[in-house]
């Protein structure tokens, strides 16, 4: 099972699922393009590598997923359960609307009550069967001590169910059979589209927790073994590859390394590491193989207690009320004030007449009845994250959509959030050409990814290596070789003989004649950073930089963008400082960022979104995800968030105008089950339809 | 009237019929990639025997 963000169109199945078979051992692949998955029948001794190296050679990016970490059976188990409700209650829906529109155009004495009973003897196991998760629900609620939507829902089924039975009996004019079952039919398309919004999020969110699978290699008297992160104790000794993250907080006890530490701090430069070093999990080895003995494992490593300070940071935050709940809250008492009412008004006027009464009150329940505010909310949210999705914006939350709606202020996160975390070279010009080609001879030797980008940056320079012979790469420390008999060396300055300190990252070259030269480095900005800042300075929110990074990386990055606000070196618990700060001064902060020292602010903030690449606690901690690499799709769901709130609210004004005039005449009962159906279609095609508006 | 006692259940009938059909795709999966499936028609790729 494999996951490819960037999977969206028909050329993209047979591409992907070619690609996948022409890899020797694999038997099919097939794509399953709603969860952007492709799940693959293979030979059992295949490993994923080859098949995520086959797509990325086809242009897909593509991470394999833990198969036994999806429980996407549970769900889809849930959601082929309301499917197979909304299909019973759209058939017999239909049948009883054939029979019910001979009724209205005035069938006979006879022939109406048979088409009665016949209606009867469909809609009421139809009743029976579909509005189970309403009447589970309603009694759930019941049992708590509350109101909820589905009180009124239940008790407005039911009754027309029994009232209908009783005028069947009584060969009375009027049966409320089609309104029960259109009522059963139009709220269980609310609940299928709420539930497969909730669906899609929930299984890409499993998907991310999938994506990392926590082992280390431990050594032993024996030798090397694999084993979870959980069986390690306290004095293992632990070895961890060049390009691996550490999987506990340790010692150094052997090699020499240089480690990168930006998800945990903001640093954008590399430290160096070497025995009795302490290195927390999370860190990233970069040059040489290292050997810890773990300090803490598990529970007690530096990660957990910073998922420690994003519970505080959760627990903080006030509950937010969406606003289907507030509508609920205000609305379901409402229904049953006027459902009683005028049960108890006609009872009076009536002179006790029991049977004229119910109905009345049967028919206010069925027309006030939210078939439109149980549509209202779920088609709006399913049309706006629908729409999110494909731009690469996986919402997490239920109500993050309308939190982003209020957003008046973005704090940004440097390292790893506008910037990707890799460097590029920003004075390659500056040097003679002899000595950048040294320099790039020496750094084809290591994996560092400065020396990477220096490469890279030369290459594209369109300069070529020179011929350095000898290459012997000090871990820890840089690259040396011998160029026209001399010792040459790149790497730190101090073991160039360099001392100055730069304030920006920097390699060092010394060719043993003159000073030893600086290679200078920037982070490169993630694609779209810029659009980002630009598009949101442009809707008026004001922009904040906040790193833990050194005060000249940050205003180098800020300058490029144009923030002027700027906070750099920020501790974890400052950064969720300032954003309680914010708050507090009534602003309504998204917070965006990927590192270990971002959660508690993400946490802390209104709403907040990380990208994929992030740790795997910040991306717990945020409500929307980021799915591809590129920035650009922030500004624009901050744009459809708004509009998506606009369309719920208005949603909610239809259907308060369709119960204002409809209501009135079930009161003074003059709603026949004609006008009864007529308001609930109209209305919840109008919301429908209003959802779909949604650009 | 007496067309009613044919045409009533010839109408429940067939829409039985549909309900039935409605279950059957549900069972097979026919609605657990709606959007993979509507791209699926549009490839090109010749094959005898489309997969399962």
């Amino acid at each position: 099972m494999l996951s490819i963000p960037t999977a969206h169109c028909a050329a993209c199945i047979s591409t992907v699922e070619q690609a996948l078979e022409a890899v020797p051992g694999v038997q099919s692949a097939r794509v399953n393009l709603t969860m952007r998955r492709v799940s693959v029948a293979a030979d059992p001794q295949l490993e994923a590598a080859p098949l995520i190296a086959a797509l990325n050679g086809v242009g897909y990016e593509a991470h394999e997923l833990d198969a036994g970490l999806l429980s996407a059976t549970e769900t889809d188990k849930q959601g082929r359960d309301l499917l197979m409700r909304l299909g019973v209650a759209g058939f017999s829906m239909m049948n009883v609307m054939l029979l019910s529109v001979a009724v209205w155009s005035g069938a006979g004495e006879a022939t109406r009550d048979l088409f009665h009973w016949i209606s009867g003897m469909i809609a009421l196991p139809t009743v029976v069967f579909a509005g189970q998760p309403f009447f589970k629900s309603a009694w759930a609620s019941l049992r708590a001590g509350r109101l909820g939507m589905d009180v009124p829902i239940s008790l407005a089924l039911i009754l027309a169910s029994s009232i209908s039975v009783f005028e069947t009996l009584n060969s009375g004019h009027h049966a409320y059979f089609d309104a029960a079952v259109m009522l059963a039919f139009f709220l269980l398309a609310g609940r299928y589209l709420d539930h497969r919004t909730r669906a899609v999020a929930r299984s890409a969110a499993e998907e991310l927790a999938a994506l990392e699978v926590p082992r280390a290699l431990r050594l032993t008297d024996t030798g090397e073994e694999t084993v979870s992160i959980t069986d390690l104790a306290v004095g293992d000794l632990v070895r961890v590859r060049p390009g691996g993250r550490m999987p506990v907080d340790g010692v150094v006890v052997e090699g020499t390394s240089e480690v990168d530490r930006s998800l945990l701090t903001g640093e954008s430069l590399p430290v160096w590491a070497g025995p009795d070093t302490r290195v927390s999990a999370g860190e990233v080895n970069l040059t040489g193989p290292l050997t810890l003995r773990v300090m803490a494992a598990g529970r007690d490593s530096s990660l957990h207690r910073m998922a420690d300070l994003v519970a505080v940071a959760e627990a903080a935050k006030t509950r937010y009320t969406s606003l289907a709940e507030r509508a609920s809250r205000a609305y379901s008492p409402l229904v049953h004030i006027l459902s009683f009412s005028a049960f108890g008004y006609w009872m009076w006027a009536t002179g006790g007449d029991l049977r004229y009464a119910v109905n009345i009150s049967a028919a206010v329940l069925i027309i006030t009845c939210p078939c439109a505010l149980g549509l209202a909310v779920p088609a709006v949210v399913t049309a706006a994250s629908g729409k999110l999705f494909r731009k690469g914006l996986l919402i997490k939350h239920g109500t993050a959509l309308e939190r982003l709606a209020e957003v008046d202020t973005v704090v940004f996160d440097k390292t790893g959030t506008l910037t990707m975390g890799t460097p590029e070279p920003t004075n390659l010009g500056e040097h003679p050409r002899a000595a950048t080609e040294v320099a790039m001879a020496l750094a084809e030797a290591s994996s560092h990814p400065l020396a990477l980008a220096l490469v890279a940056g030369a290459r594209a320079a369109g300069l070529h290596p020179a011929t350095v012979t000898e290459l012997r790469e000090v871990p820890g420390y840089g690259v040396e070789g011998l160029w026209r008999g001399q010792a040459v060396r790149l790497g730190r300055a101090g073991w160039c003989g360099a001392e100055a300190d730069l304030g920006v990252t920097a390699t060092w070259l010394c060719t043993g004649e003159g000073t030893p030269r600086p290679f200078t480095f920037a982070d490169r900005l993630r694609p779209g950073a810029a659009e980002v800042v630009a598009g949101l300075l442009k809707q008026g929110m004001a922009v904040r930089l906040v790193s833990g990074d050194t005060p000249g990386a940050v205003a180098a990055i800020a300058g490029r963008l144009g923030i002027s606000e700027v906070t750099a070196g920020a501790l974890p618990a400052e950064k969720a400082a300032l954003v309680a700060d914010l708050t507090a001064q009534g602003r309504h902060v998204l917070m965006v960022g990927d590192g270990l020292n971002d959660t508690a602010a993400l946490a802390a903030a209104h709403v907040s979104i990380s990208p994929a690449t992030a740790l795997d606690a910040a991306r717990t901690a945020s409500d929307i995800v980021l799915l591809g690499q590129d920035m650009a799709p922030i500004s624009d769901a901050l744009r459809i968030a708004r509009q998506s709130t606009r369309r719920i609210r208005e949603n909610f004004a239809i259907s308060a105008l369709y119960n204002v005039v409809a209501v009135p005449l079930a009161l003074v009962g003059a709603a026949t089950p004609l006008a009864a159906a007529l308001a609930m279609s109209l209305s919840s095609i109008s919301v429908t339809l209003n959802a779909l508006r949604l650009k | 009237m007496e067309v009613l006692t044919i045409l009533i259940p010839v109408s429940l009938f067939l829409g039985g019929v549909g309900l039935v059909a409605f279950f059957w795709a549900l069972k097979k999966g026919q609605f657990d990639d709606p959007h993979g499936d509507a791209n699926r028609i549009l490839t090109k790729d010749y094959d005898e025997r489309p997969k399962p």
